[in-house]
């Protein structure tokens, strides 16, 4: 395989495809509509579904469906229409049923902007709809760990019979980037629950519906058992220079990526700090950062946002050392040069400490 | 303090009415850039400015891995008419080179402490058979005057990553190319 220029939006349409999605449904809103637009064709030539719904809402109740019968769909928005589609992701996650979303997040709240934003963190990691349960979240950096999360995603979902949200900004989404598209998948066999048909054999039931307390409290006791393997197993992060850090920035995402420049600025001119890059929102890889708390003397979460996996971080860290905090929002990127400022004042307080 | 940014990464603004190739002759030298094993990224105005008649993108060239693809201080820009001239030429980097098409262009910038190219674009591709080729005559001048990459891998990339549908241009970007790059020796 050779590299190519992918735009983001475009690179996570054609990882979907190749990793074997048969149907797509869908509403065009900035900055996600090249995905959509993308697979409106390359769907159709595949012989493949891909349908553009009256709305969000509609899009995520025919994901619904069709995730039913068993085979790989997906749906995709950005923030607004995202908001829509939160009453039919709860169906979806309390109906057991594998399927992706990608959300390419913009400034808000609100109509907001169609500008880079990662303010839909809480929205995402914490529930993405009503109910007791949380969604696995990828949170791709490069338009190569979206090509390579877009498959991931797929195939977490079959696994794990689970939502899967592929949170990204408009920065990694409309930016190109050379990358590597993944090998074309063996489509996996029918699941067993599927619903397609129940010739010669006992219906298969698909709901979300439990309505005695008895029967309602085992269901959820059953997602809460599967949130725990995911936690135990699924827990991804990418780290830099953290053997001998004093300061942990920690970042997702494009600030993460933005706080990697600013790390590598800090050390050429001869800080001791490391990066820490959550690649899973939910579970939150919690256990490292944990580890990595008792060695150094600061973190500093770096969001575009107000500062929402900050409580994750906080969770993790739980006292072993101070976090702080640098967010830009509504659309604003930060700029290396000004999480340099924060990590030196944030090393020469160390010191000055010591 | 160091200078984070040496000679190896270098970020370039290219901007002007849409319909002018601004997008493309960015993605060319993304294509350039990546083909001669640089990192790189492409990013296109999709913001409101969008709205507002102009169309930029930013290609940013690095050895090392690359951050934000946003460039605020450019160290290139590239202004095809006169709303991307009184932009972008405040906000090129001390140091950095303005390339304008004087053709489209008629303010001059004043800086002392940047380069400015003024070069007739749109009137030299027009010469060599089509005002769409203004954005290669430009592209051309500018690897000329700040050497990121090697003017052959433009060409290169010519070859490799026009579209189909624009095959038949082929030969008129080549020219076009060397022909900015011929203004600027000559100058020197």
């Amino acid at each position: 395989m050779v590299k190519e220029l992918l735009k983001g939006n475009v690179a996570i349409a054609e990882a979907a495809v190749r990793a074997g999605c048969r149907a797509y449904f869908g509403y065009p809103i900035t900055p996600q509509t090249e995905l959509l637009e993308y697979l409106s064709s390359r769907m159709i030539a595949l012989g493949r579904v891909f349908l553009q719904a009256e709305s969000e809402v509609a899009a995520i109740n025919m994901v619904y469906g069709a995730a039913c019968t068993g085979a790989r769909v997906m749906t995709s928005s950005s923030s607004p229409g995202f908001s829509l589609m939160q009453e039919g992701l709860s169906y979806i996650a309390a109906s057991d049923l594998p399927c992706v979303v990608v959300d390419v997040m913009r400034g808000g709240p609100g109509l907001g902007n169609i500008l880079p934003s990662q303010g839909d963190y809480f929205q995402v990691t914490r529930s993405a709809g009503h109910g007791d349960y949380h969604p696995i979240v990828l949170a791709p950096a490069t338009v190569q760990e979206a090509i390579d999360m877009t498959v991931l995603a797929f195939d977490l979902a079959d696994h794990y019979r689970h939502l899967v949200i592929l949170a990204l900004d408009g920065l990694i989404g409309q930016m190109m980037e050379p990358a590597e598209l993944p090998e074309w998948q063996a489509d996996p066999p029918t699941p067993d629950w599927a619903v397609t048909g129940a010739a010669h054999r006992a219906p298969n039931r698909i709901t979300s519906m439990h309505l005695r307390a008895d029967e309602s409290e085992a269901y959820n006791q059953h997602i809460q058992r599967r949130l725990e393997h995911i936690r135990a197993a699924e827990q991804r992060s990418i780290e830099m220079y953290t053997d001998d850090a004093e300061l942990l920035v920690i970042g997702f995402g494009s600030a993460g990526r933005i706080a990697a420049s600013a790390v590598e600025m800090a050390r050429e001119d001869g800080l001791n700090v490391g990066l820490f890059r959550p690649q899973t929102l939910y579970p939150f890889p919690s256990d490292r950062l944990a580890e990595l708390a008792e060695q150094v003397g600061a973190c500093l979460v770096v969001e575009m946002n107000a500062g929402q996996m900050l409580d994750d971080v906080r969770l993790a860290v739980s006292g072993r050392a101070p976090v702080e905090f640098f967010g830009r929002m509504g659309g604003a990127i930060p700029l290396p040069e000004e999480i340099l400022d924060t990590i030196e004042m944030l090393c020469w307080s160390l010191h000055v400490v010591e | 303090m160091n200078n984070h940014n040496g000679n190896d990464r270098t970020e370039f603004v290219f901007s002007g009415f849409g319909g002018q190739g601004v997008m493309f002759v960015g993605q060319l030298l993304a294509y350039a850039a990546m083909d001669a094993g640089f990192n790189v990224t492409w990013i296109p105005s999709y913001g409101p400015e969008m709205r507002g008649g102009t169309a930029h993108c930013t290609t940013i060239v690095s050895r090392k891995p690359i951050g934000s693809p946003m460039s605020p201080r450019p160290h290139v820009a590239v202004v095809l008419n006169l709303p991307s001239f009184t932009r972008y030429e405040p906000l090129v980097r001390e140091g950095g080179l303005l390339v304008v098409n004087s053709a489209l262009v008629s303010l001059t910038s004043h800086r002392q402490d940047m380069r400015t190219l003024d070069i007739p674009a749109t009137t030299i591709a027009e010469n060599l058979g089509s005002v769409r080729a203004a954005n290669m005559v430009l592209l051309g001048a500018a690897l000329t005057a700040q050497p990121a990459l090697p003017l052959a891998a433009a060409h290169s990339a010519l070859e490799a990553h026009l579209p189909p549908q624009h095959r038949s241009l082929l030969a008129l970007n080549h020219a076009a190319l060397d022909a900015g790059a011929a203004v600027v020796l000559e100058r020197l």
